[in-house]
């Protein structure tokens, strides 16, 4: 979001600033996602967060989720900047098209002894976070959820003895029978 | 299915897409397409420019002024730059161009190797839609598919990047077919629904006016006759921006001339009063809303353009109608004949009431002199000795550019060719040339500013060889004009860098090129003057000479609103209309 990228005073400036996952179907093609990255560079948009894998191999489309800030107007600038991309076969909004689950996958390392290590676990149990590797004086966890519920965990985690994060970013898709 | 090699798939390609002309200039990494451009001269004619700008350019012109694609050939490395500045004003003003660049051979890319860069890279934001083909394979489609991304929905750019060993490769050739992209799918016709409430709205409006741009004339003649017939039919007013002028004549009583930072007092005073805006194919750029937040603010707004995030993006609209400018007039025209509306007459008759008081201001006005040609005064003379001749008109940025779209009238589309978006100073040589190529019979003029032409000057050469009769209107002041004038009203007359120092003699300049010069810097010769450029068959360069101290008016200063306009003769003191928030803006 930058409403003063414009050279004159913007009537918008107050417009209240929302957050808005995307979903964006595009052409797993080469330099495809420097169009979108350079899109939201060049114009001063936001990216919160962005995860890009390919999900339907035979059509090579790869799936953007991006998390995004700003006004109404920016955002639905964002959105039609989107699809007027040549590879972009589809933008879909998934925070206001309903109903939609947005889950992160994140990797949390802990180091620490004795008492720090059992409650680093006991926390881990109450997240349902797995422990997928392990040393005398670490661990690492795996934990997926809402972007609040990782927040909370690796917060916990913090005095415990956090070492390292690393987040997938948010994938989401709609609830119910429906695709894309 | 023929084998062949890159290079003559290429040109194939071409000749398949009807192209009959390519602007370019060789090198290392496009030598085997130039090869096969040798052996088949009689398919494509090749233009040699003198910088690959100048090529982009020229092809822009040759675009804007036939409706056609525009084709570029450049080596890679400095020819792919080169040609950067040209891209980027092709797609700020919607120019559909296909740019063919060569690349060093695929194993020596990311080495960094002689005259290698990232085309793809660097042109990306500055193209519609770039490829580059690393597949003798993917060749063919690539080269058709630009064609018809460049010139489908809201025209642009595109590059193609081959590198030198997929020219020289063997592969098969496929024809064009019907192009079906699986993501790419421009809108062109507009909801029947939104147009039906378009008309309703115009029917009941009080204070209308059709407010377009250059979209119309993007669309095709067919949207510049639909438009005239509306406007003709409904009685509206009309105003357009820098771009879209000639969609409606200007000579056309219902014409209000062009509106924005130089336009006329009646067509932003219309803007700002009016009480139904019906935009087409423009896009409420920074030039012509002034102060947003005082942009016509008790007006209903109709926005139609191809491009959905052209839509509300500066200024939010009521009613939206995504669709190609040609297709949505002419269902407009449609809906209101059935509708058959009873407009107030009454209404409408204040309206105009109104206007006639806000052209009685006469805001183009300016102090004659009988000692100096004033620039207004001499692209007046060269519209009224121009107009009954075949012409089209190109510029450069800057003074002589507003005064150009001030005071030539246009009455066909495709007949002014200036660069609107980017504001590329040297614009106009290269596409006069591009015109000139693709119209050998008609008269091309290039207004020019003496600053601006110095930017692409060689361009000249390229005239000359191609026995290209442009003529270059230089209004020299001396001066960056424009420069000269912000720096006048918002920099306490501190003009820094501003004067063009150590300027050539241009007629000795015309004579070195084998062109012919003219100098006049007197009002009494101007005339004769531009008769005898008008007669030689050659290229010609006009030195103009003007008064050096002349401003563009009417003038929105930055950060003001359409209803703050100054005047040439206003009572105000210049200086002291322009806030110090407004001398921070562009």
């Amino acid at each position: 979001m930058n409403t003063s990228t414009s050279h004159y005073p913007s009537a918008g400036t107050s417009e209240r600033i929302e957050t808005r996952t995307l979903c964006v179907l595009v052409d797993n093609e080469p330099g495809v996602l420097a169009r979108v990255i350079g899109l939201f560079a060049g114009r001063g948009y936001n990216i919160d967060s962005l995860t890009v894998s390919e999900t339907e191999h035979e059509k090579h489309l790869s799936r953007i989720t991006i998390v995004t800030r700003g006004t109404p107007m920016v955002l639905e600038q964002i959105k039609n900047q989107l699809d007027r991309l040549v590879p972009v076969h589809r933008v879909v909004d998934v925070t206001t098209a309903g109903p939609a689950i947005q889950r992160e996958l994140a990797m949390v390392k802990v180091r620490g002894k004795d008492e720090h290590r059992m409650e680093a676990l006991r926390l881990a149990d109450a997240f349902r976070a797995r422990v997928i590797d392990a040393t005398t004086e670490s661990f690492v966890f795996e934990i997926t959820g809402a972007s609040e519920k990782i927040e909370s965990f690796i917060a916990l985690m913090l005095p415990v003895g956090l070492v390292e994060v690393s987040r997938t970013g948010v994938v989401a898709i709609a609830r119910g029978p429906e695709g894309m | 299915m023929t084998e062949m090699t890159g290079a003559e798939m290429v040109i194939e390609a071409l000749a398949d897409q009807g192209v009959e002309h390519i602007f370019g200039y060789p090198g290392g990494a496009v030598l085997p397409i130039y090869d096969a451009l040798f052996q088949s001269q009689d398919r494509v004619r090749h233009i040699l420019v003198r910088h690959e700008q100048g090529a982009v350019h020229a092809a822009e012109g040759y675009a804007r002024s036939t409706g056609k694609v525009g084709c570029v050939l450049v080596t890679s490395g400095p020819g792919a730059t080169n040609a950067v500045t040209g891209l980027t004003d092709a797609l700020c003003d919607s120019i559909p161009l296909v740019v063919i660049t060569g690349q060093v051979p695929t194993h020596l890319i990311g080495n960094d190797a002689f005259q290698e860069c990232d085309t793809v890279g660097i042109t990306r934001p500055c193209t519609k839609y770039n490829y580059l083909v690393k597949n003798i394979d993917d060749l063919a489609s690539a080269l058709h598919e630009a064609f018809h991304i460049a010139s489908s929905g809201r025209p642009g750019p595109v590059v193609v990047d081959i590198p030198k060993d997929i020219q020289f490769a063997k592969g098969t050739y496929s024809k064009p077919k019907e192009f079906q992209h699986k993501g790419y799918k421009p809108r062109l016709k507009g909801d029947p629904d939104k147009i039906r409430q378009a008309v309703e709205m115009m029917a009941a409006a009080k204070r209308p006016l059709f407010y377009t741009g250059g979209g119309v004339i993007n669309s095709g003649p067919a949207a510049s006759e639909h438009l005239r017939e509306l406007v003709k039919l409904t009685g509206f007013p009309i105003t357009s921006t820098l771009m879209g002028l000639g969609a409606f004549p200007a000579a056309d009583p219902q014409w209000l001339g062009m509106l924005g930072m130089h336009g006329t007092w009646e067509a932003n005073w219309s803007m700002h009063d009016c009480d139904l805006m019906i935009c087409i194919g423009a896009r409420f750029d920074d030039r012509i809303t002034g102060r947003l937040d005082a942009f016509s603010p008790g007006s209903t707004k109709i926005h139609v353009d191809i491009d959905p995030s052209s839509i509300n993006k500066n200024v939010k609209v009521d009613l939206p109608i995504v669709g190609d400018c040609a297709h949505v007039l002419e269902e407009m025209l449609r809906a209101w004949r059935a509708i058959a509306p009873k407009p107030d007459k009454k209404a409408l008759a204040s309206w105009w009431d109104q206007i006639a008081k806000w052209r009685a201001k006469k805001s183009l006005a300016y102090r004659g002199s009988n000692d100096i040609i004033k620039p207004q005064y001499a692209i007046q003379r060269l519209f009224e000795l121009t107009k009954d001749r075949d012409t089209y008109i190109t510029t450069e940025v800057g003074q002589h550019q507003m005064w150009a779209a001030q005071f030539y009238q246009f009455q066909e589309p495709n007949r002014w060719m200036t660069s609107g978006g980017l504001g590329t100073m040297g614009y106009g040589l290269p596409a006069s040339v591009g015109v000139q190529m693709a119209h050998p019979n008609s008269l091309v003029i290039d207004i020019a500013g003496e600053a601006s032409v110095m930017m692409t000057m060689q361009e000249i050469s390229t005239a000359v060889q191609y026995d290209l009769p442009v003529k270059i209107f230089i209004i020299n002041n001396k001066y960056m004009g424009m420069v000269r004038q912000w720096q006048e009203l918002l920099h306490g007359g501190r003009y820094s860098h501003s004067y063009s120092e150590a300027l050539p003699d241009f007629v000795k300049l015309a004579e070195a090129y084998h062109a012919h010069g003219i100098r006049c810097e007197r009002p009494a010769d101007l005339d004769a003057k531009i008769r005898e450029m008008i007669e030689i068959k050659k290229p010609v360069i006009f030195d103009c000479v003007v008064d050096p101290t002349e401003n563009c008016f009417p003038m929105i200063p930055s950060g003001r609103a359409h209803n703050e306009m100054l005047l040439g003769d206003a009572s105000v003191s210049v200086e002291d209309a322009v806030t110090d928030a407004g001398k921070m803006l562009v």
